[in-house]
């Protein structure tokens, strides 16, 4: 399976005068990969499904990235 | 014709009264990437597209019906007995000044929802592109009222809505894969 | 003290809203995937146990549906609170 987040390194000026994020992220969910969904994918349960939003868990994608402890920036 | 189904599509929950958090979210109910766009997006598209993809904007214009709901659901639970004070606390002045603690459709800055947010060009492919990119767009919101919020239970909610983003972009890929396809041949997948 | 529902709604309703969640992501599949017959059999099934589960949600809990999609009780007791966002 794809990686759910893709990471990358700014460009830090000497002048810029926020705390720096070294690295950053963004999501790059299985839509992306999957262009025309194949038959007979894996599924959830009913109640698991309706918790992740979807049927299918290769389809399910986490927010906020899990690598990163719960939050956005590194 | 439509009938109501007394359910909401997911069960939401908000943890406690936040008015600020439902100003954030008051963004995905009245503004240009919200679930009133959406559904309203795609329940016109339905009418010039072709008969083989007509079905699938039909069904998701009313999905974002009931994704529509959900977020009125959460910020009416946010905003519910929250006082003048509190709504003022939260930046909502200005919207109590005009419709107490009342829903509208505006975005997080207060600007009513347009029609200028949508588009049906009736040319099959800018329409679906149009779809994919407003599903993004969508899901992009999400991500960022998610991290604006530290209501678990409202993020749960959240989370469900930002998935199925993701569901209905890969549908309308799917229409524009079954579109593109070469009449007479063989499909590939 | 108004009514309040008991813990046994939110399961019931949990359970109608997990079943009926697998209705939609299946008729959006389909949508593309029209030729799916065992996604058209998971369908079917689903569907017939959906309208079971109803029958049983609305034996305890009211109507679902306005328009005559479900039948009312006396008095009249479709519009009966609560509503989905109350609850």
């Amino acid at each position: 399976m794809s990686s759910q987040f893709k990471y990358w390194e700014p460009y830090i000026g000497p002048f810029d005068p926020c705390k720096p994020i070294r690295v950053k992220s963004y999501s790059t969910p299985p839509q992306l990969y999957m262009n025309f969904q194949p038959a007979g994918l894996k599924q959830f349960t009913p109640k698991q499904a309706l918790m992740h939003g979807t049927l299918w868990p290769q389809l399910y994608s986490p927010y906020p990235d899990p690598k990163k402890g719960g939050t956005k920036h590194a | 014709m439509f009938y109501y189904e007394k359910k909401l599509q997911y069960p939401v929950r908000v943890s406690t009264c936040n008015p600020m958090l439902a100003k954030f979210l008051i963004e995905q109910y009245g503004g240009a990437d919200g679930e009133l766009a959406a559904a309203l997006r795609y329940m016109n598209q339905r009418y010039s597209i072709p008969d083989k993809v007509i079905g699938l904007l039909n069904d998701i214009a009313m999905e974002e019906f009931s994704h529509l709901e959900m977020i009125a659901t959460m910020i009416y639970k946010l905003t519910k007995d929250a006082t003048p004070e509190m709504m003022k606390a939260a930046g909502l002045g200005d919207h109590y000044s005009v419709h107490d603690n009342a829903l509208f459709y505006h975005n997080s800055s207060g600007v009513p929802w347009t029609a200028a947010y949508i588009q049906a060009k009736g040319d099959p492919i800018a329409d679906l592109y149009e779809d994919i990119a407003a599903e993004e767009k969508a899901r992009a919101t999400y991500q960022w009222i998610i991290d604006l919020s530290d209501d678990p239970d409202l993020n749960d909610g959240l989370k469900f809505l930002r998935e199925r983003e993701i569901i209905h972009s890969l549908r309308f890929r799917e229409a524009v894969e079954i579109l593109k396809e070469e009449q007479g041949k063989k499909k590939f997948y | 003290m108004p009514k309040q529902m008991p813990p046994e709604y939110y399961q019931c309703l949990e359970e109608l809203q997990a079943i009926d969640f697998v209705l939609v992501e299946l008729s959006l599949y389909l949508n593309t995937h029209q030729n799916d017959l065992d996604a058209i059999r998971q369908f079917n099934e689903t569907a017939k146990k959906s309208m079971q589960l109803k029958v049983e949600f609305e034996k305890k809990f009211g109507p679902l549906m306005n328009f005559g999609r479900s039948y009312s009780g006396h008095p009249w007791n479709v519009d009966d609170t609560p509503w989905p966002w109350q609850v």
